[in-house]
């Protein structure tokens, strides 16, 4: 059974895998927990799969910095719908360490957040099948926005300059 | 007064339509209790005792009489004919129905108002000294400042799942009208060493159920950076504040565990990350914003006496209701919602349609919602306030009462909130019943009485000169005092006297404790005053003897 993500605004087949899914190799691409990425990193590097690693929402991102050039992808855990360290997350990623990968969030993220996430350098969203029909449009809740944000693949309009 | 431009009307009815489709999707099943929770107290909606209560931001308490009207008629059409005013200079709507809460958005939207953020663990509506850009003794009108940040925090996309609400007061004037000191970030306008003008940054101070005084993060901040720095707090408060514990998830106690030198520490390590980027306020902006509050078009008048050789129900209101204006010939007016017979902060339709054509004809169409819960007129020509006051006593609008004892600040209570244990609305006319003699009151001079009903504090208990707050017994309704709080520069949180007393008793106490002050008090000594000099103890004595010998 595919898990599905919007990415970039498609809804697609998750093409990444956990280390617990069944029928991995050394060429899938992997996400591993920021432990399982810490414990055994020169393992990781040498198998030559495209690697991703995903933050718990206390962990700050500057644990990532040194190998942000070998992570196709950073993810994001948000465990529950109050969680909100992730946005900071994403928007260091994206703006002081110039990530430039899929930036995905993952746990109980439903549509009415994704456009704020998008505002912060998320590009990518684990959703429930029951979300996926109105994922998309969510994206373009707002055509207007106050704050500079990362605002890729959003059709923000109109902007206040301060 | 600030006007919507396209961005601003954008993002408020696209809130709007989103707001809509999330009511829809909650009705029909397609959200659970829990999710539609997180998503409708981003948007002012709490489901209370008897209804889904609404609050809508009244930013930093600024009205027009066309916003007024509307209020009005949202009471009239969805609510049972009134609100309620709050101590964030917000307005409340008690009775509406969850289903109609898009329309009334919809209808607050084309009068540029909003319930965007005015719940929730996010940055909550920005409020300000009631006086700005009237009173003499200002540096600067913060309103400016304050609609700066009402857009910069509008719909930030960092900062809406935060650990705990986030409050911001802005204040431009030395004497803090905004109780700026127990906001979890207060702005205050000060001068730098070049005369230039800048910020103060202070953080960490609240109310609740730990009270704590705001401490200075940074002593002058130039004003281009003010929006970098408070996102550099934000985030530090985003990334480090504690989420296990909703009791110990205020900023205040992030501040307290880390220490006000090591969160100032953070604070400026992530502001010189950021200070250079896209939030600088540029000149032009400031320019711009200032426009917004050009004074009006006063006439050229003189200073008069209107209340010499009147009679003493307008001596009486003149002196207490209306204040000082920087402009001769102006006076600013108080329209009193602390009749002896309603509940505090409360208003009918008919009153505020009241209210707004009396702004219309004597103040600039502009009213104002104070933090003591409220309304104003602040630009009535002195000449002109006698006609005006005949209007307001016949609408029961102009009980002279206020910064006095029965001007008392008070939460809706266990009437209307779920999380109250006291009825403060009826303590509040016990006290009403017990203190109506108005030489008395009159005689005690300042006093500010400040009640809740829980250990929330919306009531603001602890800054109060005196303080009751509701405590649950055993399901019986008790109520502890506290003296000595007070909530301006020289914030103060007030000290509890000793065990609670029952509901009948309250009035007797405040009674007890007035004696000692009247007792005891210097010449022209205020009450918080007599309290810092002689200390809990002799107040405390007396009220406990009175209640052993009844």
């Amino acid at each position: 059974m595919p898990r599905w993500l919007l990415r970039d605004g498609q809804v697609v087949a998750d093409d990444w895998r956990n280390l617990s899914d069944a029928e991995i190799d050394d060429s899938s691409a992997l996400i591993l927990s920021v432990d399982q990425w810490l414990s055994d990193r020169d393992r990781w590097i040498r198998r030559g799969g495209r690697l991703g690693v995903i933050l718990a929402p206390a962990h700050n991102v500057e644990l990532l910095v040194p190998d942000l050039a070998r992570l196709d992808l950073v993810g994001a855990e948000f465990p529950n719908p109050s969680e909100g360290r992730g946005y900071t997350q994403g928007r260091l990623l994206r703006e002081r360490w110039k990530f430039a990968g899929e930036l995905r969030a993952a746990g109980a993220i439903r549509r009415d957040q994704l456009f704020f996430l998008a505002r912060c350098g998320f590009n990518s969203f684990e959703l429930p099948e029951s979300e996926l029909a109105g994922a998309s449009s969510a994206l373009s809740t707002f055509s207007a926005a106050y704050q500079p944000s990362n605002d890729a693949g959003l059709s923000v309009e109109l902007r206040r300059r301060f | 007064m600030y006007r919507y431009d396209a961005i601003d009307k954008t993002l408020v009815n696209e809130r709007v339509a989103q707001f809509r489709d999330q009511t829809r999707r909650y009705l029909a099943g397609e959200l659970s209790e829990d999710e539609f929770r997180h998503l409708r107290l981003r948007n002012g909606l709490y489901i209370q005792r008897h209804a889904p209560m609404l609050r809508v931001a009244i930013p930093y308490g600024l009205l027009s009489s066309v916003q007024v009207r509307t209020l009005a008629a949202i009471a009239r059409r969805y609510d049972r004919g009134y609100g309620h005013f709050t101590t964030r200079q917000n307005i409340q709507y008690n009775w509406p129905k969850l289903e109609e809460v898009p329309d009334i958005l919809a209808e607050l939207a084309t009068v540029e108002m909003h319930a965007i953020q005015t719940s929730g663990n996010c940055i909550r509506n920005t409020t300000s000294d009631h006086l700005a850009g009237v009173t003499p003794d200002e540096l600067e009108d913060p309103r400016p400042w304050c609609e700066i940040i009402r857009q910069w925090s509008a719909l930030h996309p960092e900062f809406t799942y935060l650990p705990r609400k986030f409050k911001i007061a802005v204040t431009g004037s030395p004497r803090d009208r905004a109780a700026s000191l127990v906001h979890d970030v207060g702005v205050h306008i000060v001068r730098g060493a070049d005369g230039e003008l800048g910020f103060e940054i202070l953080a960490g101070g609240g109310l609740g159920r730990t009270p704590i005084i705001g401490q200075v993060v940074r002593h002058f901040l130039p004003r281009e950076h003010l929006l970098s720095y408070l996102e550099a707090v934000l985030r530090v408060y985003n990334r480090e504040g504690r989420r296990d514990n909703l009791t110990k998830a205020r900023i205040k106690i992030l501040v307290r565990s880390m220490g006000i030198e090591e969160f100032t520490r953070r604070v400026e390590s992530e502001w010189e990350l950021i200070k250079e980027g896209g939030l600088r306020v540029t000149e032009a902006e400031i320019a711009r914003m200032r426009s917004f509050f050009n004074p009006p078009a006063y006439r050229s008048l003189r200073n008069t006496e209107p209340a010499a050789g009147k009679e003493t129900a307008f001596r009486a209101w003149y002196r207490y209701n209306t204040s000082e204006h920087k402009v001769p010939g102006y006076r600013v007016v108080y329209v009193s919602l602390k009749r002896a017979d309603a509940a505090p902060g409360d208003a009918t339709d008919a009153q505020l349609e009241l209210i707004a054509d009396l702004a219309d004809r004597y103040s600039f169409g502009e009213v104002r919602v104070t933090h003591t819960q409220n309304l104003l007129l602040t630009d009535v020509e002195q000449q002109q306030t006698y006609e005006l006051w005949q209007t307001l006593h016949a609408a029961g609008l102009a009980t002279p009462n206020i910064g006095t004892l029965t001007d008392m600040i008070c939460c809706p209570g266990l009437d209307f909130c779920s999380l109250a244990n006291a009825g403060s609305i009826e303590v509040a006319k016990l006290i009403n019943e017990r203190f109506d003699d108005y030489d008395y009151v009159y005689d005690l001079g300042e006093l500010e009485l400040k009640m809740s009903g829980c250990m929330n504090a919306c009531g603001h208990h602890h800054v109060g000169h005196i303080g009751i707050l509701g405590v649950d017994k055993g399901g019986e309704e008790w109520y502890q005092i506290t003296i000595g709080g007070a909530a301006g520069a020289d914030a103060s949180l007030g000290t509890v006297i000793g065990p609670s007393v029952a509901k009948a008793d309250v009035p007797e106490t405040l009674a007890r404790l007035l004696e000692v002050y009247v007792e005891r008090r210097h010449a022209d000594e205020r009450f918080l005053d007599t309290v810092r000099r002689l200390g809990v103890k002799p107040f405390k004595e007396r009220v406990y003897a009175a209640l052993a010998a009844a």
